[in-house]
């Protein structure tokens, strides 16, 4: 049996392998030196690389995502966290107007490869401005890869590939998988960006599922075995590069489509995937495609409320059900 | 690189002069191939303020990292990009500095460290901060400029940077180019201090310094004095350097809202003919000076042509250059 990792663990993996391999990789933001990270998610970075590889900044989101970027342009691939996805709000001018168009409106005389690292999404409580699941904002900008792993494993592999890449790349750490374990990877993994995995194989309908709604279409796929209905689960790993030829070629075979996301309904990324699906393999579709989505509200506090927002295996199953009665 | 004497030689004045004299000529055609309809959108011309490019320019080191505003033109220039090749981006030509994909606003020359201009006010402060931070982990004895107007010291990335900068102590310079209005609005009627950059300085312990900026030796001191000691490890140094637009804040703009005896002190105050003059006091005579715009209005006169000669961009590159592979590929 291989070593099991936990999810938060496999975070400063990743960044540790590559700033092993590469000194030009530095890590900066708010509590990650001594303190190791309020999600404790640079454990051990400090005390084996120091202060000239991993700086504590201000609370200055802006100041931690602008330096990266000018950090980035000059020779370093800088790592910067921003503690929250909801705070990526405070330094949205870098993320949005800065870092994805310096290459393009520069005639592509500069490259700006780094990486921005962020806890997303809800599940644990922490109210509207701590709990959002906010991909879709970055999807919204061309210019920007997107990772969202959703095991240890590929945290390992596309931490390391988003760290290699020469393009600018938003890592979407999910905070209810922290604890979560999984198999520890090979040494030295890197996996390329933009390329799907399928989780499951099933041959009547197709689940298309990112970081913790991975886990949630796989409950639900295996709950919905019981009743002989069997489900592909795809992992897109990533949203930009998007992996959409996966998506088609299994809906083809199963011919119907579920989409399982966390981010709201209102322009969630689970909308880009339905409008190619509806584009390109619309005469695959034997029934309406289904979104199981986030819903259009702020993210609640009490754990029920909660629950009652998000998508669950319960609001899945039921989704794949409407759409095998469905046609 | 040592800090440069007080009073520079009499073919140094002349080259600061040439350089001013060349930018001067290029504003004059941007506004003139403006209203003929040959650039579009929008520009910001820095007229008035060469000065401020052209002696912090004289006063770093080639490989010294420099970050502009959306009015750029002149720091482009003063970093080494040619006329042509700044007229031929305002007018959307192939051979524009940024391939015709940046425009007016967003000048970038990265072969000579000049990492770009920046249209998001205040924007790139923390990248210059970035830009300093990097030469110092690296040990590579780079500083980092970020020049800026006195808007953008309001903005909060302003103020992130100079913290930032203070507690690392990293080795940029801030140099606020106050040409009295953010936009159409007197600044000091939306500042509460006095001098909009070095008047927020103390608040980082940070040095600062109230410069004449129509002054190119006074600014190339300022500069050089404060570059010395980022290079020493002695952190950021925050430059004000008085000024003054000629023209309005962008092309639609005649800036009826500053009065004429403002206006008419600035332009006695013009920084070539505060150069001139000094140059004249060192013995230079005044057809020499002339000379020197005479040459830079023929350069750039054969600068409008060639770019007026060039092609457009090929429309398939406006699907280049997304990625760090030339492409523009988001999904299989």
């Amino acid at each position: 049996m291989a070593d099991l990792i936990t999810y938060r663990e496999a975070v400063a993996a990743g960044i540790a392998q590559e700033m092993r391999r590469d000194p030009t990789v530095v890590c900066l933001g708010e509590d990650i030196g001594t303190a190791e990270g309020v999600f404790k998610t640079t454990a051990g970075l400090f005390a084996e690389f120091g202060p000239q590889r991993v700086w504590d900044t201000p609370i200055s989101e802006q100041a931690i995502v602008g330096a990266a970027m000018g950090a980035a342009m000059t020779g370093l691939r800088p790592v910067a966290e921003i503690m929250f996805s909801d705070f990526l709000a405070c330094c949205w001018d870098y993320v949005a107007n800065e870092i994805p168009k310096m290459r393009y409106m520069t005639g592509g005389q500069v490259t700006v490869p780094l990486v921005v690292r962020t806890a997303n999404g809800g599940g644990l409580g922490f109210g509207a401005q701590h709990s959002q699941a906010v991909e879709n904002w970055a999807m919204a900008v061309p210019g920007l890869k997107i990772a969202a792993p959703a095991t240890p494993a590929d945290m390992v592999g596309l931490m390391a590939a988003a760290i290699r890449s020469d393009d600018p790349v938003l890592v979407f750490e999910h905070k209810q998988l922290l604890a979560s374990k999984g198999e520890a990877p090979p040494d030295d993994h890197v996996l390329p960006l933009g390329v799907a995995e399928v989780r499951r194989r099933g041959d009547d309908v197709t689940l298309v599922a990112l970081a913790s709604t991975v886990p949630t279409a796989l409950a639900a796929a295996e709950r919905l075995a019981g009743d002989g209905i069997g489900c592909e689960v795809i992992d897109l790993r990533c949203l930009v590069p998007l992996d959409a030829r996966t998506v088609l070629d299994s809906v083809a075979r199963t011919s119907r489509l579920v989409i399982v996301e966390e981010n709201p309904y209102q322009d969630g990324w689970g909308a880009t995937v339905a409008s190619i699906v509806a584009d390109e393999g619309f005469y695959d579709l034997d029934a309406p495609l289904k979104r199981v989505a986030g819903a259009c509200v702020p993210l609640p506090f009490a754990a029920n409320l909660e629950q009652a927002v998000i998508p669950t295996a319960d609001r899945v199953a039921t989704a794949v059900r409407q759409t095998l009665d469905s046609g | 690189m040592t800090v440069v004497q007080d009073e520079p030689r009499v073919e140094e004045l002349l080259e600061l002069y040439r350089r001013m004299s060349l930018i001067r000529a290029t504003e004059k055609a941007a506004y003139d191939l403006f209203m003929s309809g040959l650039v579009k959108g929008t520009t910001h011309l820095a007229s008035g303020q060469e000065a401020v490019a052209v002696g912090a320019s004289a006063a770093l080191e080639p490989d010294d990292y420099v970050f502009a505003t959306y009015r750029g033109h002149h720091h482009a220039i003063a970093r080494g990009a040619s006329p042509e090749a700044c007229l031929a981006e305002l007018m959307s030509r192939a051979t524009g500095l940024c391939a015709a994909k940046g425009g007016s606003m967003h000048l970038t020359v990265a072969d000579h460290n000049m990492l770009g201009s920046y249209a998001i006010v205040g924007a790139h402060l923390p990248i210059a901060c970035g830009a300093a931070w990097s030469a110092r982990i690296r040990g590579s004895g780079q500083v980092a400029v970020a020049f800026f107007g006195d808007g953008a010291t309001n903005i909060g990335a302003f103020h992130e940077a100079l913290n930032l900068a203070a507690v690392w102590r990293l080795p940029v310079l801030f140099v606020c180019e106050n040409n009295l209005y953010m936009e159409y609005t007197s600044i000091k009627t939306v500042t509460a201090v006095a001098q909009p950059a070095a008047g927020r300085a103390p608040a980082y312990q940070l040095p600062a310094e109230v410069i004449d900026g129509n002054d190119v030796v006074a600014v190339r001191k300022a500069v050089s004095a404060a570059a010395a000691r980022a290079r020493a490890g002695d952190g950021p140094t925050v430059i004000e350097a008085l000024t003054y637009r000629q023209y309005g804040h962008s092309r639609s703009d005649p800036g009826k809202y500053r009065p004429k005896e403002e206006v008419d002190a600035w332009l006695e105050r013009d920084p070539l003919l505060v150069l001139a003059e000094r140059l004249r006091d060192r013995g230079v005579d005044q057809p020499a000076i002339d000379r020197l715009d005479s040459r830079a209005r023929e350069e750039v006169a054969a600068a409008v042509d060639a770019a007026k000669a060039a092609p457009p961009p090929d429309e398939s590159t406006a699907f280049t250059d997304v990625w760090a592979d030339g492409g523009a590929q988001w999904r299989t």
